[in-house]
Parts: structure tokens; sequence; C-alpha cells
């Protein structure tokens, strides 16, 4: 069984709907990733999930409760953490954590030993005292993780939590994700970051208020990218790209970086129509490779089709 | 709920006690005004400057001025030679007023006919014009009776004034404005403390944007808003006490009537400063609104229109309808009974009602928009 359970959700602000009626399930336990640009409508999904907005039209079980009848129920089986950094900057380390710990009403016994927890995950031993302002980011960042989970809720969502985050920190914070869910934690995490997508066992693409794919990295990779994929080292990209996206054959091109990724149908005969048709301009390649899809080619790749599809 | 209340207030003492900027308006600001209040803002008129312009120079005129310095209200500076120069002294703000006595003066009042002076007043201040105008009618008047007594003496007749008039004021008989500002003076710091400061520290939670992850936790948005109340509530309320310590040392200003019912009355207007703080914690999205919308809904009409410094009763019918809107005016009638007159609940129990009114419809107002807000 899920621990959530999402069934045609819909979240309307007055002519704009944000998010259209969704489905999905997050089994206990893993790590669900939810992606889609600014605005897509990840946010307001999280909210309503957490209680914190009522929907317009479906509902949502989570951790067994409605979110429109039981907000008060599913606030006490779950923990949040905000993409702005939402713990108290003036109180020192020790005092949000005691706050915290009090506002979910535990003992003075199991703060003390959450409070334990909390500076072993986030490193902040020796700076109890500090005002919670002077941390640096990745600091706050993995305190913030913490507060959300000093009670031991069964399901955490995590609202971009690594946004602002240098990428060596970001590592850790996603080390700090992994032993949630190897304890049977449930994290439900948005992010951009699509290489962080790849450490997720589920993952759900939303744009404009709609789901337009689902399922393990894995599966959306074979499912969706069924063509080779080349990438072509040449001297000028963007004209390369130009010449080839006129071409039939080239299903798809995009740039990443100072790479050209080229879906073709068949291998051999796809490096060889892209040497043939550069060879006849200035553009010099380097190299042609096959490489296997990244979740960032998948997301382009789906992102493209629902923008033709309009 | 009550379990909830705990660490909440425990955090808003933490935070108030690092925040320098809040602890200022909160500790500062009283003490300032207090002094700049009792000390400049001065209704009382004493030592009025008086120059005057002798065109007999008698000894019925001289005695005319010396009745004026004798009765302890006019500093005398100025033996005017030329009567335009009086104009130059009123116009340099040297002196407040101008006694011109004309040539005739004792031969008029000799023959048994009436004579006439002239009083030039600096009206610029129009308070003070009129407590001037108001001492010198009473000199005159005081000395022109001497002379018709004199006068009825010579002619044999009994000596008799037909009505006696003597004024006895009550409850401030010093005529201190001090004693009158206190109370106001109290009202204007609860406004800052329960308005401003309460609003800030809200809204402030918003900004920073802690109020979400309050939002997500078993905590009801109620024990929230009456957990942050309660210090500044606490706050307020000392602060009310150290402004009538101060000014029992400070200006002599004793309570009258019963403390207890002063701590009730205070507690009461602190509720309804609270309630106006929520009102803009509601609407406000930023400290600096909050800050702007508190002062122009609480700073303002508590020090205009509240009666604090200007009598409602002179007011256009407009802002007398207006000043409805501060709660400081009710509260400042049950304040200045109660230290000035030490009266009881059967004084201001109209006020209290009214104070009861007020908080409940502010209160519900806030929490509904409060409500909005969050879901």
């Amino acid at each position: 069984m899920n621990t959530i359970e999402v069934q045609n959700l819909t979240k309307r602000f007055g002519q704009f709907t944000a998010v259209d009626h969704i489905n999905f399930g997050v089994k206990q336990g893993e790590i669900f990733g939810f992606l889609g640009a600014n605005g897509a409508g990840k946010s307001t999904t999280i909210r309503m999930l957490c209680g914190l907005l009522s929907s317009s039209d479906g509902t949502a079980r989570v951790g067994g409760f409605d979110i429109n009848k039981e907000p008060g129920k599913v606030k006490e089986t779950i923990g949040y953490m905000s993409q702005r950094f939402s713990l108290y900057e003036d109180l020192t380390v020790d005092e949000n954590i005691e706050f915290f710990g009090r506002v979910y009403g535990l003992s003075n016994g199991e703060i003390a030993e959450r409070k334990n927890w909390v500076l072993d995950i986030a490193n902040l031993h020796g700076r109890e005292k500090s005002i919670t302002k002077t941390l640096s980011g990745g600091w706050k960042q993995r305190l913030a993780l913490g507060c959300a989970v000093l009670h031991r809720p069964r399901i955490v969502f995590l609202d971009e939590p690594t946004s602002g985050v240098d990428p060596v920190m970001r590592r850790r914070f996603w080390e700090l994700i992994n032993d949630l869910s190897a304890d049977g934690v449930t994290v439900l995490v948005t992010t951009h970051f699509l290489e962080e997508a790849e450490y997720c066992n589920d993952i759900i693409l939303i744009d404009a208020g709609k789901i337009i794919a689902g399922g393990s990295p894995k599966e959306l990779k074979e499912n969706y990218m069924k063509f080779p994929i080349l990438e072509v080292q040449c001297s000028n990209v963007i004209e390369a790209m130009e010449k080839i996206s006129n071409q039939e054959w080239a299903i798809e091109t995009s740039v990443f970086g100072t790479y050209l990724h080229v879906s073709v149908d068949e291998e051999q005969s796809g490096r060889e129509k892209i040497k043939q048709l550069l060879s006849a301009t200035s553009i010099d390649i380097f190299n042609i490779e096959r490489i296997t899809p990244s979740l960032e080619d998948v997301f382009i790749y789906l992102l493209e089709q629902v923008e033709h599809a309009k | 709920m009550f379990r909830q209340l705990i660490p909440i207030i425990k955090k808003e003492f933490r935070q108030i006690k690092r925040d320098r900027k809040v602890l200022a308006i909160l500790t500062l600001v009283p003490a300032m005004l207090l002094l700049l209040n009792g000390y400049a803002l001065n209704f009382d008129v004493k030592n009025i400057t008086l120059a005057v312009y002798d065109a007999e120079k008698s000894s019925q005129s001289r005695e005319f001025v010396n009745s004026f310095i004798t009765s302890g209200y006019f500093t005398y500076t100025e033996y005017l030679t030329d009567y335009t120069q009086a104009q130059e002294l009123i116009d340099e703000g040297k002196v407040k007023l101008v006694l011109v006595i004309p040539a005739n003066f004792s031969r008029q009042l000799i023959s048994g006919r009436q004579a006439t002076v002239q009083m030039l007043v600096d009206g610029m201040d129009s308070n003070s014009a009129t407590t001037i105008i108001g001492y010198a009618q009473a000199v005159t008047l005081q000395y022109s009776q001497k002379i018709v007594l004199h006068n009825l003496a010579k002619i044999g007749r009994k000596s008799f004034i037909p009505i006696n008039y003597q004024a006895r004021i009550w409850y401030n008989p010093e005529m201190k404005s001090a004693k009158f500002l206190v109370p106001g003076l109290i009202a204007f710091i609860l406004a800052i403390t329960g308005v401003i400061a309460t609003s800030l520290s809200i809204v402030k939670e918003k900004e920073r944007n802690t109020i979400e992850q309050i939002d997500v936790s078993p905590l009801k948005p109620l024990s929230l808003i009456i957990g942050k109340m309660i210090p500044y509530a606490i706050i307020s309320l000392v602060a009310a006490a150290l402004v009538l310590i101060a000014a029992y040392f400070l200006f002599d200003v004793v309570v009258k009537g019963s403390l207890v019912m002063l701590f009730a009355a205070t507690l009461l207007f602190v509720c309804a400063a609270l309630g106006q703080g929520l009102l803009v914690s509601t609407i406000a999205d930023s400290q600096q609104v909050a800050f702007q919308i508190a002062t122009l809904i609480s700073m303002l009409p508590t020090m205009i229109l509240s009666g604090f410094m200007f009598p409602i009763r002179s007011m256009p019918v407009f802002l007398q309808i207006l000043s409805n809107i501060t709660p400081a005016k009710f509260y400042l009638v049950i304040m200045r009974g109660i230290v000035l007159k030490g009266v009881g609940l059967e004084a201001f129990w109209e006020q209290i009602i009214y104070l009861l009114i007020y908080i409940s419809v502010v209160v519900a107002i806030s929490i509904k928009l409060f409500k909005k807000h969050t879901v």
C-alpha cells in the first residue's frame, strides 16, 4: 500500500490552474522525486500534501489521512522543509532544536537525544550556542532538515532542499536523505537539479500543473529514449545544431555545453550522416560517441514533445 | 493548548532580548517620551513677559502697573518711551503682553469717568494668549474693584461686592499639565509596545518564512498568536508601571484611585492594542509596511484624536466621530478618572463596555483575516 496516494488533485487560484488533476502514489520508504520547472506546480502540490492548502478538487491521503478532512493528523505525521530557510535566525542552534522539539510535544529526554542526533548529522557539535544566522548555507540546510525530522515523521517533504547549496554540501545532504530512506522514512523531494533526480527511486515530471511522465530513472530512459544518442564534439556547436536539426534523420538535437546531443534512428548511419553533413562546412568534428541518455536528455525530450503538442 | 504556549513565549522573550531594535523601541522610547512630555510639553503659563507704555506717568498709573507685577504671573521687562516700540518687542517675541496706559488715565478715574487701557497680546500661541488675557483681566478687574470700593468709602457708603467670586480647582489644584499628560502618555507608550512591537514581531515571522515551519507543525495558529502576544502584554504592563513610578518621582503624580482598577483598565487597553497589532500584521507583509500602518492607526490617533493633547470637544464633528477609532480615547477617560479624580467603576463603566466591544470586533476581524491568510 502507498503511504501517499494522490487522486485527481487540483488547485485553482481564480482562473489559473496551478495543479491540474494529478495522480500518483508513493511507496513507504522510497525517495520520490518531484521534478519540474519553476512555476510548474511543485510547491503548490507539496503545500496541499502538507495540509497547508486545501485542494480545489480531488484529494490525497498522506500516511493514511485525508489532507482535506484531517489536516491536523497529516501535520503530525509529516516533516517539512521549505526551499527558504525557515528556522529562527536569531535563535541559537540549541534554542531552535529545543523550540521545534517542544512544538512537536517531545519530552526533555527525547529532545536531548534528538538534539545530539541533529548535531551529529549537521556536524554542529561545538557550535550549539552559535546564533543560527552566523552558520553558512550547507550547515543551515542540514540543521533545518534535522529540525524537520526531530519528531521522527514517517513521511518527509523536502521542497528544493538543495537550492543555493554548493555541490559538496549537496552530496552530503543526499547522503542524509538516503539514510532517512534506509530507516523506512518516505521522502518526497522536489528539485531542479536533474543529476539529483538520479538518486530517486521514482520520479514524476510535472509541467504546467500536469504530470507528463513518471517512473524510475531507468524506466524513464528506456521508455522515452528509444533512439541512440550521439554526443558530438565539434568546433562551432551552435552552427552545427542549426545544420543538423534541419535534417529529417535527426530526431532530436540539443546543446549540452560545448557538446551536441543528437538522437538518430540508427547509430552507424547516424555517425556517417553527421560526418557527411558537417564536412561540407567549416565545422571541425573532434569526436562522435554514443552515450547512455541522462535524465536531462529525457526531460528535454519530453518537454519538447509537450511544446510540439501545443 | 497551554502546553503549546510555553515554548512560544520562551522563544519570543529570547528574540526580544536579542533584537536591539525592538529593545530600543520598548525601553528608550517610553523613557524619552516621559521626559519630553513631562518637561517640555508644558501648557502651564508662568512668567509672562510684560512691557509697559505709560503715557501719563502718574502715581496712579504706576500703582496700576505695580498690581500686575505683584500678581506673580508677570515679569516686568521694559518701560517703553515710544508706543511704536511695542510692535517691535512683540514681533521679536521679547514680550508677550504690552500694557498701554493713556495720558488721561488718572484724570478720568478721579473725575469718576471710565479710563481705557490697551493690552497688546502676542496671539501666536493661542493657548497661552487665552491664558494671558485671563490673567490680565483678573488683575484689571481687581484694581477696578479697589477703586470702586475706595470711591464708595469716600462718600460714606459701606463697601460691598454683590457677588463674591471664589474659584477652587479640584483634582489638579496646581493646574500642572504633567498630571493631565501622564495618563495619555501611558496610552501612547502602550500603543507603541502593544501595536507596533506586536505587529512587527508577527510580520517578521512572515517575512522570514518561519511561519511556514509553524504552519506545518501541529501547533494551532491561535496558539502562535496568543503565545506571541503574552510577552508583549507583560512588557506593556511593566512599561505602564514604570511610567507611573517615574511620574510619581519626577512630577509628583499620585494615583488617587484604586490600583487594582487601574491595572484592570490597563490590561483591557493592552488587549485592545494587541488586537490592533494583530490586525496590522494580517494586512502587512513586511516589517516596514507594518510599522507604517501601525503608526497610522495607533500612534497618531492616540496622540491627536484621543484627547491626550487636544480636547475632543473642540474638534470638528467629523473628527469627533473619527476619534472613536482609537481605544485610547476611552482609556484616557478611565485613567484620568482613576489617577486624578480617584473615581470608581460607576464613573467609567461606559468606557469599559466600549473597550470590550472594541476588543471583540478587532480580534474577530483579525482572526478571520489571519485564517484566510494561512489556509
